[in-house]
């Protein structure tokens, strides 16, 4: 999404319908009644609109008997999305409300479907804005080839949000024969990246603390199921899949550490992070490995297989940039070790919760 | 960052190495005073490049780790009070106070914010004009420029709503105060590339002559430090103790005039306790008269709190270098960085915290 302006430009925006005449979320739009229906009719149906949601049941109903067939699973998740500000170099919630969901049900090995979206709204947040958001959540829906097939809004008093909250739900198909998890870890294992770290965390960051460095940094925000099937094609027994998002890479290498029972090697060398996103690193005091990514996966691959994955990753649009990151190994159990350049080694320990940039 | 990669080369890093093994035959003990020079030595594994001779202490040069349990607990009573706004950097929000911390403040409804500058913490202040803003000053000689141009700023401008909560510390005075203590193993120092950035050097050459102890200026990429080590061996092993500038694109002899001058106008030094230490003679800086209006301790009646340190905590044996982290019975048990008893334990740049994410324990 980074070929859109940003901030994103909603002068040459003209209301697609009266809307009672109201600029502005009210209350009003939250209570069921004629105002919501405004929004459902004016801003949701025309941006989501599919014969799934047009039809504006309580629920809506899916047919998945024909994507289960041959033994797929189901894969099932949720997240909720409460990024601030709204829009931001690269992206904006709506993108993120998208991309989050279907990587979450990618990191199964599925193939995403359906989603869910319930919006809490802020009174006060301008119609405009909402549009904006809406549109480029459909944009990124559609990209991803997911449908949006059920939804709700809820109106807070002024105040009480962030102006948007969106929390999506999502309905994915793993095919037979794919199941990723943790037991299947073992020491010599290869783990592989899918491109440079901290990339979203720094652009948010920047905006936020309004911190100008020579160049915006632009979040990575991507779906990555295509990514995932070209990578299954080329390996189906890849073992694991994580998309390392808040707490970045250091906490997703200790939660696979933890739960595969099994020590984690990475090398300072190979970490691959863009010039700009570590200059602003060294600049807070930082660590890329801790920093939020949302277009970025991690894979731990059987060692044999590493080279077509990674040759696979490297041909796909979301995986240019992917680099082998280190290896599973069996001592030190539940621990990530890095090597560093100079030949030291250090733990790498599970991050507290949010960073905080260092004094000098 | 192409600047930045040429100071951490592995080749030359382990050429300085060996060289360091070369030419060491007895153990020292070298302080590095700075936090920033412990945490970039733990993170690159410097230490582990040395011969088994040379051991590093960890000094006290962690502004968030020396700064007194007072002072928190003033930056708490300061956030809670209703209308005020207090600015702060990063690290000190999660330093335990007595009871709490700046996040738990802020959760309960005091507005607590990070900023990357004191000068932001000035423009809240302007276009805040019905809320008190108190910028928390604290940090080394390398903070304090910013700090008081901050407090003449807001003089200039006439500011009647900004203030500062001034904790400054000084490198010198705690030079001194180190080798003077009794059980100091400290044989030579690093000294904090940084402060020198704005002191300059010519502060040091009558410490290194009254302890007889060698002081190397030194910066904080891996060849940086490697450079300063190596030259303060090379000077012990030789029995020479003189001042040595190892970090010469960024320091010079004089420092910046400019920011001395500033520093001289807004604050004047003052005794001032060092958390696990104890108070230290002329070793801060508190605001001087003609910025009294700028004081928060002055501005807001702050004077009955005091604290006590946790019996538990170690930290100011950490400090001094008589105690490595991980030898401290606390470490690692009660005492993490999610319950930190210390402030050592707090700031990324603190010895404690340093030892215990790098998986030292």
């Amino acid at each position: 999404m980074a070929d859109q302006p940003f901030p994103p430009d909603f002068s040459q925006f003209t209301c697609p319908a009266p809307l009672r005449d109201r600029p502005q979320i009210v209350l009003g739009h939250g209570g069921g009644g004629a105002l919501s229906q405004d929004l459902i009719e004016h801003v949701f149906l025309p941006a989501f609109g599919n014969p799934v949601l047009d039809r504006l049941g309580d629920s809506s109903v899916l047919d998945l008997a024909p994507h289960l067939a041959g033994g797929g699973r189901l894969a099932f998740s949720t997240d909720s999305y409460v990024v601030r500000p709204l829009v931001f170099p690269g992206g904006s919630i709506g993108d993120l409300a998208v991309h989050g969901t279907v990587n979450d049900l990618a990191m199964s090995g599925a193939r995403p479907l359906y989603l869910s979206a319930g919006f809490i709204l802020e009174e006060g947040l301008p119609i405009a804005d909402l549009v904006g958001i809406v549109a480029r959540m459909a944009a990124a829906a559609r990209a991803a080839g997911v449908a949006i097939v059920t939804g709700d809004t809820k109106v807070v008093e002024r105040g009480h949000g962030d102006g948007v909250y969106i929390n999506t739900a999502g309905i994915g198909v793993v095919p037979p024969g794919i199941d990723l998890g943790p037991k299947q870890v073992v020491p010599g294992d290869a783990i592989l990246v899918s491109g440079t770290l901290g990339d979203h965390g720094m652009a948010i960051m920047s905006v936020r603390e309004g911190l100008e460095f020579e160049a915006a940094i632009t979040s990575d925000t991507a779906p990555l199921h295509g990514l995932v099937a070209a990578m299954l094609e080329a390996c189906p027994a890849i073992r694991l899949l994580r998309d390392p998002t808040r707490g970045g890479v250091a906490t997703s290498l200790n939660e696979i550490a933890a739960l595969a029972d099994v020590g984690i090697e990475i090398d300072e060398a190979a970490i691959p992070v863009s010039p700009l996103v570590a200059s602003a690193c060294e600049i807070l005091g930082l660590d890329p490995l801790q920093v939020a990514n949302e277009g970025k996966l991690l894979a731990v691959v059987p060692a044999a297989a590493a080279g077509d994955v990674l040759a696979a990753m490297q041909a796909h649009e979301h995986g240019r940039a992917a680099t082998p990151l280190g290896r599973v190994v069996a001592h030190h159990p539940g621990r990530v070790a890095l090597r560093t350049t100079l030949g030291g080694s250090r733990v790498i320990p599970l991050p507290l919760g949010e960073q905080l940039p260092r004094i000098c | 960052m192409k600047h930045l990669a040429e100071y951490r080369d592995a080749d030359t890093a382990r050429r300085l190495a060996a060289e360091i093994g070369r030419i060491v035959t007895r153990p020292w003990a070298i302080m590095e005073v700075c936090g920033g020079q412990t945490h970039s030595i733990i993170r690159n594994g410097i230490d582990q490049l040395l011969p088994p001779e040379v051991e590093l202490i960890h000094g006290p040069g962690c502004p968030v780790c020396v700064t007194p349990l007072e002072t928190i607990d003033r930056a708490l009573a300061i956030a809670r009070r209703p209308g005020t706004i207090l600015c702060s950097f990063g690290d000190m929000l999660r330093v335990p106070g007595s009871r709490e911390d700046l996040f738990a403040v802020k959760a309960a409804g005091g507005d607590v914010r990070v900023v990357y500058s004191p000068l932001d913490a000035v423009k809240l202040a302007r276009s805040q004009p019905d809320r008190e803003v108190v910028f928390l000053a604290i940090g080394f000689e390398t903070t304090a420029p910013a700090n008081a141009m901050a407090a003449k700023l807001a003089a200039q401008e006439g500011l009647t709503n900004f203030s500062l909560l001034v904790s400054h510390v000084l490198v010198p005075p705690a030079i001194q105060a180190i080798m003077r203590s009794p059980g100091n193993r400290v044989n030579a120092f690093l000294a904090a590339g940084h402060v020198c950035s704005v002191m300059g050097t010519w502060q040091y050459p009558p410490v290194a002559a009254e302890f007889r102890v060698p002081i190397v200026v030194t910066g904080f990429e891996p060849l940086d430090l490697l450079e300063g080590i190596r030259r303060t061996v090379a000077q012990l092993e030789a029995s020479r103790h003189e001042v040595e500038n190892a970090y010469p694109r960024v320091v010079d002899e004089r420092g910046n005039e400019a920011a001395q001058r500033v520093i001289a106008e807004v604050f004047t030094p003052v005794d001032r306790a060092w958390r696990g230490i104890g108070v230290i003679p002329e070793s801060g800086w508190r605001l001087a008269d003609a910025y009294a209006a700028y004081d928060a301790e002055r501005k807001f009646d702050l004077g009955g709190i005091t604290a006590e340190e946790s019996p538990l905590c170690k930290s100011g044996e950490v400090l001094k270098g008589t105690l490595k982290p991980n030898q401290c019975p606390a470490f690692g048990r009660e005492c993490t960085p999610r319950t930190p008893l210390g402030a050592t334990m707090v700031s990324s740049e603190g010895a404690c915290a340093a030892y215990y994410n790098a998986g030292r324990r």
